[in-house]
C-alpha cells in the first residue's frame, strides 16, 4: 500500500541523463557514419559530395589500415601480457613481509600517476635517447654502442613505455585481491605440502583469475585508443611502423584534412573495438561466471 | 598413530605471552580437546603443534622426536580449519587429493585413496562438485576428507563445527567420534564449546590465559574441578558460586543439580526466572543476600516466578575454593 502510494514515475527523472548520453554518443556516431560516406576534404574548396563506400574502398585497398590494425592488436596484446605477468609477479612480491614494504609499494604504484605525455617524454629524451639517454650511456660505457630504439624498434619501445605506465595499475588491482586470500587457505596449502612455487600456481594464481580478468578488460579499453605515447615519441613512424588505428585516424583528419577518410577509419575502429569487446566479454565473462 | 608431547611450551607475540609453559602428553590414539575462552591460547597451541606458528620456548615432540626443525607438511599431521579453507577452484576430489598430488603420487593411486575416504565419509556423490555447489556440512566433509586422505599420524581440528547449525553439529559430533574409533589415530580438537569437549573427548585440557588450568577426563573435570575457572567453564548451566559463611575468602561452588528446592533448606530466595526444557526446569533465584542461584527442578515443577522459597545444597555437591580460586579438598 505504502509502496504504491509512494511510487513515482522515474522516467522523467532519468530523461536528462539518458538524453545527455544520447547526445554525446549517438549524435557523434551518426555524424561519423555520415561523414564517412562523404567526399569531404578541408583542403578542397569544392565542398562536400556523397561518396557512398568510396572512402571505405580507399581504406581497405590501401596498406595503412591493415598495418595500423596489426599494430593496434600487437600493442594491446603485448602490453596486456607484460602488465598482467609483471603486475602479478610484483603483487606476489609486495604481498610478502619485508622491511621497507610500504615505501616499495608506493614507488611501484607511482608511474601510474605520471601523465602519459610526461612519461613518454621522459622515456624519449632522458632514457631512450641515443645521444643523451641513460640507456645509451650505459651501453656505450659497456662498449656496446648506442641503440636508437625509436628508429630500430619503435613499436617495441612504445610497448615498453606503455607497459611501464600500466603495470602499476595491475598491481593496484591485484595486490589487494591477493591480500583478500584467506590466511587459512594458505595455511591449509602449507599443511598439504605446498612450497612457494606450488602455492603461487595452485592457490594464489587461481585466486587472482577474476581480478586479472578485470585488469585485462579495463586495460584493453584504454590500449585500443592509445595516442599520447605515439604522438610524443615516434609520431607513428618511421613510416607506419608505430601507427595504430587511433593515430592513423588522427593523421588522416589533421595532416591530410580528409574528414571523409578519417571518419571511415573511425567506423573501422569502432568495429574493431566491438569485435575485441565481444571476444573479451566471452573469455572474461566465462571466468567471472566460473568462479561464482 | 602418534603421541604428541609438549615440554614447557611457550609463545610470545612481542611482549605479549599467549601460551605460558604448557606441559602436556597426548597419548597415541587419544582424543584430546583443548577448551577455553577466546584468547586462552588454545588455537595458538594447536597451530604450534601443526608448525604454522613458531615455538618461542620449550619444545614439541611427535613420537619422541623434536619437530622444531620440521616444516608443517613433514610432521605427518593433518589439520581441519574453522573456515574449512577449501580451495574454491578445485572440485571436492581435487581438494582432497591436493597433498598427494604435491607429493607426486600417481593419479590412479590418488583416485583410489580419495574414493576410499569418500566412501568412509559417505560423500561419494559429491566428489566432482565444486565447493560453491556444496553446503556447509558438505564442505566440512571435504575438509575432513582432505585430512584423512593423507593418513596422518594425528588430526588437528580447529573449531571445525562452529560454522554448522545445531542439528548438524550434533550429528557431526557423533560422526567424529565414530571416525576417531575407526581410524585409530590421535586427535586434538580445539573448541570454546565445553559441550563439544565433554561429549567427544577422552581427555579435556582447559586453558585460561595461556596456562593449563586442568587436564583430565570429562567426568574428572565435571566432578572435581581444580579451580574456580574450570568449575565455571565446564557444565551448563554454570556452577553456582556462593560466598562461604564463616570461612573468609572462600567460595562454595554448587551445580544446579545439587540444589534442592523447598525442603527446609538453609538458603532463601525469590524466583526471578524459569527455564522450562521439558524434562527439567532450571529455576533462577535471587537469594536474600543478592547472589544468584540456579537450581534444577523437575520438568513439571509447580514453582512460579515471584515465589519465595528455601533452597538446600546437597552435601555431596559442595565444591570449596580458596581465595586464589584453587580447589580446597
Amino acid at each position: 500500500m505504502t509502496r504504491q502510494r509512494h511510487r513515482v514515475r522515474t522516467g522523467p527523472l532519468m530523461t536528462p541523463a539518458v538524453g545527455m548520453l544520447l547526445v554525446w554518443m549517438i549524435v557523434p556516431l551518426l555524424m561519423t557514419l555520415w561523414f564517412s560516406a562523404q567526399r569531404y576534404n578541408l583542403l578542397d574548396p569544392g565542398g562536400t559530395a556523397f561518396a557512398g563506400l568510396e572512402n571505405y574502398r580507399d581504406l581497405v585497398t590501401g596498406r595503412a589500415l591493415w598495418v595500423a590494425m596489426g599494430n593496434t592488436l600487437l600493442l594491446v596484446g603485448a602490453v596486456l601480457a607484460i602488465t598482467l605477468a609483471g603486475g602479478t609477479l610484483l603483487a606476489v612480491l609486495l604481498d610478502r613481509e619485508f622491511p621497507g614494504r610500504n615505501i616499495c609499494r608506493l614507488l611501484v604504484i607511482a608511474p601510474f600517476f605520471v601523465m602519459p605525455t610526461v612519461s613518454a617524454l621522459v622515456w624519449k629524451n632522458m632514457l631512450m635517447n641515443p645521444v643523451f639517454g641513460l640507456i645509451a650511456w650505459i651501453t656505450r660505457s659497456l662498449g656496446l654502442g648506442a641503440p636508437d630504439f625509436f628508429a630500430t624498434a619503435p613499436l617495441a619501445a612504445i610497448i615498453l613505455i606503455v607497459a611501464w605506465e600500466w603495470t602499476p595499475f595491475a598491481v593496484l588491482i591485484l595486490l589487494p585481491a591477493l591480500q583478500s586470500l584467506s590466511k587459512e587457505q594458505r595455511e591449509a596449502a602449507r599443511m598439504d605440502g605446498a612450497g612457494a612455487a606450488a602455492m603461487f600456481l595452485h592457490v594464489e594464481l587461481p585466486h587472482l583469475r577474476r581480478p586479472m580478468a578485470v585488469v585485462a578488460m579495463i586495460e584493453t579499453i584504454f590500449f585500443l585508443s592509445l595516442f599520447a605515447e605515439i604522438y610524443v615519441t615516434t609520431a607513428g613512424g618511421p613510416g607506419l611502423a608505430s601507427t595504430n588505428l587511433a593515430y592513423l585516424i588522427f593523421q588522416d583528419a589533421l595532416f591530410e584534412w580528409d574528414v571523409g577518410l578519417a571518419s571511415a577509419g573511425g567506423v573501422v575502429a569502432i568495429a574493431l573495438a566491438n569485435v575485441v569487446a565481444i571476444f573479451l566479454m566471452r573469455v572474461v565473462g566465462r571466468t567471472l561466471e566460473a568462479e561464482r | 598413530m602418534a603421541s604428541i608431547e609438549l615440554r614447557s611450551v611457550g609463545k610470545r607475540f612481542g611482549s605479549h605471552e599467549v601460551v605460558r609453559r604448557v606441559d602436556l602428553l597426548v597419548e597415541d590414539r587419544e582424543f584430546v580437546a583443548f577448551v577455553g575462552p577466546s584468547g586462552s591460547g588454545k588455537s595458538t597451541l594447536l597451530r604450534m603443534i601443526a608448525g604454522l606458528e613458531t615455538v618461542s620456548e620449550g619444545e614439541i615432540l611427535i613420537d619422541g622426536q623434536s619437530v622444531a626443525r620440521v616444516p608443517p607438511a613433514k610432521r605427518g599431521l593433518a589439520m581441519v580449519f574453522q573456515s574449512y579453507a577449501i580451495y574454491p577452484h578445485m572440485t571436492a576430489a581435487e581438494n582432497m587429493s591436493f597433498s598427494l598430488r604435491l607429493a607426486g603420487v600417481p593419479k590412479a593411486e590418488r583416485d583410489a585413496k580419495v574414493r576410499e575416504v569418500a566412501r568412509a565419509l559417505e560423500m561419494e556423490a559429491l566428489l566432482e562438485r565444486k565447493p560453491r555447489a556444496l553446503s556447509g556440512g558438505q564442505l566440512q566433509r571435504v575438509a575432513l576428507g582432505r585430512a584423512m586422505v593423507r593418513q596422518p599420524k594425528a588430526f588437528l581440528l580447529d573449531e571445525p563445527l562452529s560454522n554448522l547449525d545445531a542439528a548438524l553439529q550434533a550429528q557431526m559430533r557423533l560422526e567424529l567420534v565414530r571416525l576417531h574409533r575407526e581410524l585409530k589415530t590421535t586427535m586434538i580438537y580445539v573448541t570454546h564449546d565445553q559441550t563439544e569437549a565433554m561429549t567427544m573427548a577422552d581427555r579435556i585440557v582447559v586453558l585460561n590465559e595461556g596456562r593449563v588450568e586442568q587436564a583430565g577426563t570429562p567426568l574428572e573435570l565435571y566432578n572435581r574441578p581444580a579451580s574456580l575457572f574450570v568449575a565455571g567453564f565446564i557444565g551448563a548451566p554454570k556452577m553456582n558460586f556462593l560466598p562461604a559463611q564463616g570461612a573468609e575468602g572462600r567460595t562454595l561452588g554448587v551445580r544446579p543439580e545439587h540444589v534442592r528446592i523447598g525442603e527446609g533448606g538453609e538458603l532463601a530466595g525469590e524466583i526471578v526466572a524459569l527455564e522450562r526444557l521439558g524434562a527439567r526446569t532450571y529455576v533462577h533465584a535471587r537469594l536474600t543476600d543478592g547472589t544468584r542461584l540456579v537450581a534444577e527442578a523437575a520438568g513439571d515443577t509447580g514453582v512460579r516466578e515471584g515465589d519465595r522459597l528455601a533452597f538446600r545444597i546437597l552435601p555431596e555437591g559442595r565444591h570449596w575454593f580458596d581465595g586464589s580460586g584453587r580447589r580446597v579438598t
